[in-house]
């Protein structure tokens, strides 16, 4: 492929590279490394980050749990109404986070119609507790991981199924020990996704969790916060977010979701 | 493996839009049976109605007196061996092989060691612990085949078993295949369109062309009486119909001396090796002569086979010598001859 390279392309291609690289590039060049170590074991910051950690990684649980058993649903399944189920289910993919938010409290808040039953039932709220971040950010989160799943599993060979049914397979056996192995790339890719999602999510978790240090305050919105504040302490914690960032997308892609 | 006498009967219907498959087809115990056809023939569809894979339209399937067709594939006693053998590829080959007597119930432990004692027979006890990718084609052919009898099936069920192999291993895994099928004591319904495996592999031949079945009978009949144009290219026969009175049957225009006497519509077929050209028109001993033009030459293994159009349209095997002796091309006009002794004639 010798010949000139199209400016037409390259021009915007390399913007778009320095548009996307530029603000992190800021943020290194801006942190107060001098400082970092002390500020970095300040209870707070650690505290948010524990907060955030624990939080994103149990909604990522709760996705898989209920999201690996609707992509199969969707992919495996027809229905009556499975493409508007379908569309139902990429809704918190495009919908404002901070609408998510108030749609939660509306359902599940005190007065809300689940979070009332809730409440009197089991005695359990959801709103401005720790278990209604998980709740936010698995809202919001979800739709990553039912696409990449139910994706993988459409591209998967059905025939190792079939082959799997003539060796005596019930349909929970193939999927516990056929499909799932098979389309175990895209289920981990899936719960990356959703777990940097969930891991970054503000406006829903603000709306129906609230800013509680201690309970419901995670790392986005203790930016948000020291921003108005202490400006370096905000950078801080976006450069903690964003080496977790890195280094679980870079562990997780050499092991799992790199193409064979 | 048991010794209970085993039969299949089945009537297989499965219609699709501008498709229908509908053939009967019974398989005695040990007795392997070769569903031979063209591409799109069926043979596949047939081979998954079976095994459960597809919904039958209508029909029945009988195995061992019991019904088969209300079970689900899980639930039917078969073994499948599939095209690309289809290995579950996160398993190691022992695994493959204790998948389904897993599924069936049977403990951990002594699911590996009937899959290791089945690898064993097949010669591949020290490719245990190998993933599917790790293996050639043969070897994935006998690990599926284990696969397949490690489940006890009462009907194993073979989809183009060599056609995934080249044709050095293919020869290889064709005789283990052979002396397998031969230790099987079920019933065997194999998918082929190689007429090779087909003759090597099956005690009967069911010839299947758009759903329907166009001839059956033992390789050794179907070979040398062949009933439609397909089979008789693929048993490398030409082919005609026509009406016999005694000897002589009309084919067309021509008018053919038989080796066999037989009345009425009548196949007559001779092989392309039987067929003599000349220049000249000869004479003597009772031969079939006509006139015929050549249309095409091309290479047959160590002979040259010619396309001849005329009265008759017809393949001749020829030595390269005689080719350029007669100066074959194209176009040309010559006497094609035929031994009335090499001519068979047997009733539609």
């Amino acid at each position: 492929m010798a010949g000139r390279l199209p400016w037409v392309l390259v021009v915007p291609a390399v913007a778009g590279l320095v548009f996307l690289v530029l603000p992190l590039a800021g943020l290194l060049v801006r942190a107060p490394w001098a400082t970092l170590p002390e500020r970095l074991t300040e209870p707070q910051v650690l505290e948010a980050l524990r907060l955030s950690l624990v939080c994103a990684t149990v909604a990522t649980a709760v996705c898989l749990l209920l999201g690996v058993p609707l992509a199969w649903l969707l992919a495996r399944v027809s229905f009556p109404g499975r493409r508007l189920v379908r569309a139902l289910v990429t809704v918190p993919l495009v919908l404002p986070p901070v609408v998510g938010g108030v749609a939660l409290l509306l359902v599940l808040g005190r007065r809300g119609l689940v979070g009332e039953w809730l409440e009197s039932t089991f005695g359990v709220t959801l709103p401005f507790t720790t278990l209604g971040v998980v709740v936010a950010e698995a809202f919001v989160a979800m739709p990553f991981l039912v696409i990449s799943v139910e994706g993988a599993l459409r591209a998967a060979d059905r025939r190792y199924e079939e082959a799997a049914a003539t060796l005596g397979a019930g349909r929970w056996t193939v999927f516990r020990r056929v499909t799932l192995p098979l389309i175990m790339p895209g289920v981990v890719a899936g719960a990356v996704l959703c777990w940097a999602r969930a891991l970054g999510e503000f406006g829903a978790t603000i709306t129906f969790a609230g800013n509680f240090p201690g309970t419901t305050r995670t790392m986005p919105l203790a930016v948000y916060l020291a921003l108005e504040t202490d400006p370096e302490a905000a950078i801080v914690l976006s450069l903690v977010l964003l080496a977790v960032s890195v280094v679980v997308l870079a562990s997780l892609r050499d092991r799992w979701v790199a193409a064979p | 493996m048991g010794g209970r006498a085993v039969t299949l009967d089945a009537h297989l219907v499965v219609t699709r839009p501008a498709f229908t498959l509908d053939i009967a087809l019974r398989v005695a115990p040990g007795e392997v049976v070769a569903l031979l056809g063209p591409n799109g023939a069926g043979k596949t569809t047939a081979l998954r109605a079976l095994a459960g894979l597809v919904t039958m339209s209508a029909g029945r399937i009988d195995l061992d007196g019991r019904p088969l067709h209300t079970l689900p594939a899980e639930g039917r006693p078969i073994g499948m061996v599939f095209q690309d053998y289809l290995l579950f590829p996160h398993l190691s080959a022992l695994d493959n092989v204790a998948f389904g007597p897993r599924c069936r119930g049977v403990p951990k432990a002594e699911a590996r060691r009937v899959a290791a004692g089945l690898l064993d027979r097949v010669g591949l006890a020290d490719h245990a612990a190998a993933k599917p990718r790790r293996l050639s084609g043969g070897q994935a052919q006998r690990v599926a085949l284990a696969r397949a009898l490690a489940v006890r099936p009462r009907l194993l069920l073979l989809d183009e078993p060599l056609a995934a192999l080249d044709a050095h291993t293919r020869l290889e895994v064709r005789a283990g295949l052979r002396r397998h099928l031969a230790e099987f004591d079920g019933a065997t319904v194999l998918v082929t369109h190689d007429p090779l495996d087909a003759m090597v592999l099956a005690d009967r031949l069911v010839v299947v062309e758009q759903g329907a079945i166009v001839q059956q009978g033992t390789p050794a009949e179907v070979a040398r009486r062949p009933r439609t144009d397909y089979v008789a290219r693929l048993v490398g026969l030409n082919l005609y119909r026509g009406v016999a009175d005694g000897p002589r049957v009309k084919v067309g225009e021509l008018l053919m001396s038989t080796a066999n006497p037989v009345e009425g519509p009548a196949f007559v077929a001779f092989p392309p090796s039987a067929v003599a050209l000349y220049r000249s028109r000869p004479d003597g001993s009772p031969r079939n002569v006509w006139r015929a033009r050549v249309e095409g030459v091309e290479r047959h293994g160590d002979n040259v086979r010619v396309h001849l159009d005329g009265p008759i349209p017809a393949f001749a095997d020829i030595t390269p010598a005689a080719v350029a002796d007669l100066d074959l091309t194209p176009g040309r006009t010559v006497w094609a001859s035929v031994k009335a002794t090499e001519t068979q004639a047997y009733p539609t």
